[in-house]
């Protein structure tokens, strides 16, 4: 029921109290101010954490093949290893359902000319779950596909830089590229975000490197990423297990560190990961207690109304007023001082983080912001706290007897 | 109008009680105008402040208009205060950011009445006490006389059966006293009931009937000859 008169009667209370009004919507509004911005700060310092780690699947495992480095099986020291398709195969059969991708790797280095243009680029030849391994974008035409590696097609997808240095003014695709003495149709150009050395690289399908390369099934090396649900500690123990079996295949002693080497990121990216919960941990602490003085402020506000108001609940109980529309009239103003000036500190915090924004990167804060749902969030507590602390003093208020708050001068 | 049979009312002081009101036997007619007198301590606050029903008495009876006044619920007593009783008040108990005429229209509001019906009949009230022209002032503006007869336009408004005034003129001055006072008697002449508490003399004779109390009982209980106000205005 919309009530008009009692709205008439808070905002009177709102408006001629305005120094009241005003110190509690400010106390408020410097709470959700100072909530916003802690937060936003703290947000802010783990995008720089975040963006520290580049756009690389953090969840990656690469395994290199080396030369032994002890006698085993009647097997001499200093043998080489080479993988070969099987080892991928392996791979997928033994550990499919903790692979993520996977892809084998030929490296080769190759001088790409083009019309007259000549430079010497890294050459990856891979399979097509490469792109989400690396996390490239496709800036036109597309990537390499399973029907590139079904038919070893002489296709290639080239990075930026490539396109840049080759092409002047000109559309690379359906082009055709001279890697080495061979032509290559480009079918693609790729992005990366980690910038100039991962674009100047040139992908092509792994059995067209393997056919031109030397007609076999080697392979240089593997990239893979673990299922993202494993734990740290269980993508650590895959780790280990996919070196174990594969020095199990190629007859390697199990103390032997060089024949096949294996990187995996989840050992770096736990210790990052620890420091990101720490973080998230210090940010929860900060919003808390902001929340918790402001909830203080606020009910130190109410109980200091209800009390300054002792009086004036005297008279109007002596003229009539129910306990019921004494106890609203001072709630509902609270509520609505809390809700407005919660939202000017909103405003204001977000406001602040906006224009502060640009001058923070330099001390690794980067795009501080907070979600409004949060702040929202925080406002609404708020309100709730007031609410609830101004409930008891005005219940109590309600139920004096009008001489005793007469009395009250 | 109202009968109050045996009253009792003790306050507690630390571990004791101070027993204010020792059995009190009074009953007022319709249309009288009677003074409660005491020095301070004898309990006449006490006893207007039950009949005002601000306070609770601890044993007897406080008939109003035929109803009993018992064990009410504070709603109960909300609406009775609303409806049958004015209070003047010794401090005004003026609303300090509310202006004369939403001061006068506030016991109106708590009736339910509709926003222009109030003030229509509020402003009726003002200028029945002579304060039409300062309807729209607040009371820090207004002399203490004035705030007087803002507070009596104030216990009119709700037209209460019952007007319960608590040292109307004890913080003016002379002069202004005998004004007030002549206004108040003119309500008695209307046919308007009046209780009123003082402990000034001159002030009781203006009444038509004086009860004094000592020590928590009656003393004595007997009319008097009014003293018309007006004469020394």
């Amino acid at each position: 029921m919309f009530d008009l008169d009692l709205w008439r009667e808070i905002f009177q209370s709102i408006n001629k109290n305005r120094t009241r009004s005003l110190l509690s919507g400010f106390t408020i509004a410097f709470a959700i101010l100072l909530f916003a911005i802690l937060f936003g700060i703290a947000n802010g310092l783990q995008n720089t954490f975040k963006e520290a780690f580049g756009s690389d699947a953090r969840n990656a495992i690469m395994i290199f093949p080396g030369r032994t480095t002890k006698a085993h099986k009647g097997l001499q020291a200093g043998r080489r290893i080479q993988f070969k398709d099987e080892d991928y195969n392996m791979l997928l059969d033994e550990f499919g359902d903790k692979v993520q991708y996977i892809t084998s790797k030929v490296n080769r280095n190759a001088s790409a000319s083009y019309k007259g243009e000549r430079n010497n680029y890294e050459l990856r030849a891979i399979h097509p779950e490469y792109m989400f391994i690396e996390n490239n974008k496709i800036k036109s035409g597309r990537y390499i596909n399973q029907h590139d590696l079904d038919n070893k097609t002489k296709v290639v997808v080239i990075g930026k830089v490539v396109e840049e240095e080759l092409f002047i003014k000109e559309d690379p695709i359906g082009k055709y590229i001279d890697l080495s003495g061979i032509p290559y149709k480009i079918v693609g150009v790729f992005t990366d975000d980690e910038g100039d050395n991962e674009e100047s690289v040139i992908y092509m399908p792994l059995t067209t490197a393997q056919f031109v390369y030397g007609n076999n099934d080697f392979v240089d090396m593997m990239h893979l990423t673990y299922n993202p649900k494993l734990s740290y500690d269980a993508a650590i123990n895959f780790g280990n297990s996919i070196t174990k079996s594969l020095k199990d295949k190629f007859s390697v002693a199990e103390n032997d560190q060089r024949a096949i080497r294996l990187f995996n990121l989840a050992e770096g990216t736990k210790a990052v990961n620890q420091m990101m919960v720490g973080l998230s941990f210090i940010i929860l602490i900060i919003g808390f207690g902001t929340l918790i003085a402001g909830i203080v402020g606020v009910s130190n506000i109410m109980i200091f109304i209800v009390k300054e108001r002792t009086k004036e609940i005297g008279i109007r109980k002596a003229l009539g007023a129910s306990p019921k529309s004494i106890v609203s009239i001072i709630l509902i103003e609270s509520i609505l001082i809390t809700a407005i000036a919660g939202y000017f500190g909103l405003l204001i915090g977000m406001g602040v983080l906006e224009l502060v924004a640009p001058y923070l990167e330099a001390y690794f804060i980067k795009d501080p912001s907070v979600s409004s749902g949060l702040v929202i969030g925080a406002t609404l507590t708020l309100i709730l706290a007031g609410a609830l602390a101004g409930y008891f003093p005005a219940k109590k208020a309600s139920r004096i007897k009008p001489i005793v708050a007469l009395r009250n001068d | 109008m109202l009968e109050i049979k045996n009253l009792h009312k003790s306050y507690p002081i630390g571990d004791s009680s101070l027993h204010v009101l020792k059995g009190i036997n009074l009953s007022v007619k319709e249309g009288e105008m009677v003074a409660i007198m005491g020095s301070s301590g004898s309990g006449k606050s006490t006893l207007l402040n039950i009949i005002g029903m601000l306070d609770e008495a601890d044993s007897g009876d406080y008939i109003l208009d035929e109803l009993p006044i018992k064990n009410l619920t504070e709603k109960k007593a909300a609406v009775y205060r609303n409806k049958f009783l004015g209070f003047i008040f010794q401090s005004f108990n003026l609303i300090n950011y509310k202006n004369a005429l939403e001061n006068v229209a506030l016991p109106l509001y708590y009736q339910g009445m509709k926003r222009k019906q109030r003030q229509e009949k509020a402003l009726f009230h003002l200028e029945k006490v002579g304060l039409a022209d300062w309807a729209h002032h607040l009371p820090k503006e207004l002399s203490g006389g004035q705030k007087q007869r803002v507070a009596i336009a104030r216990a009119l408004a709700a037209n209460p059966k019952l007007l319960l005034a608590d040292e109307p003129t004890g913080a003016l001055d002379t002069a202004t006293s005998h004004e007030i006072m002549a206004f108040i008697q003119q309500l008695n002449d209307e046919g308007k009931t009046i209780l009123m508490v003082t402990h000034e003399e001159d002030i009781a004779s203006m009444c038509k009937r004086i009860v004094r109390l000592k020590d928590g009982v009656i003393m004595e209980d007997k009319p008097v000859t009014q003293v018309r106000a007006s004469q020394y205005v």
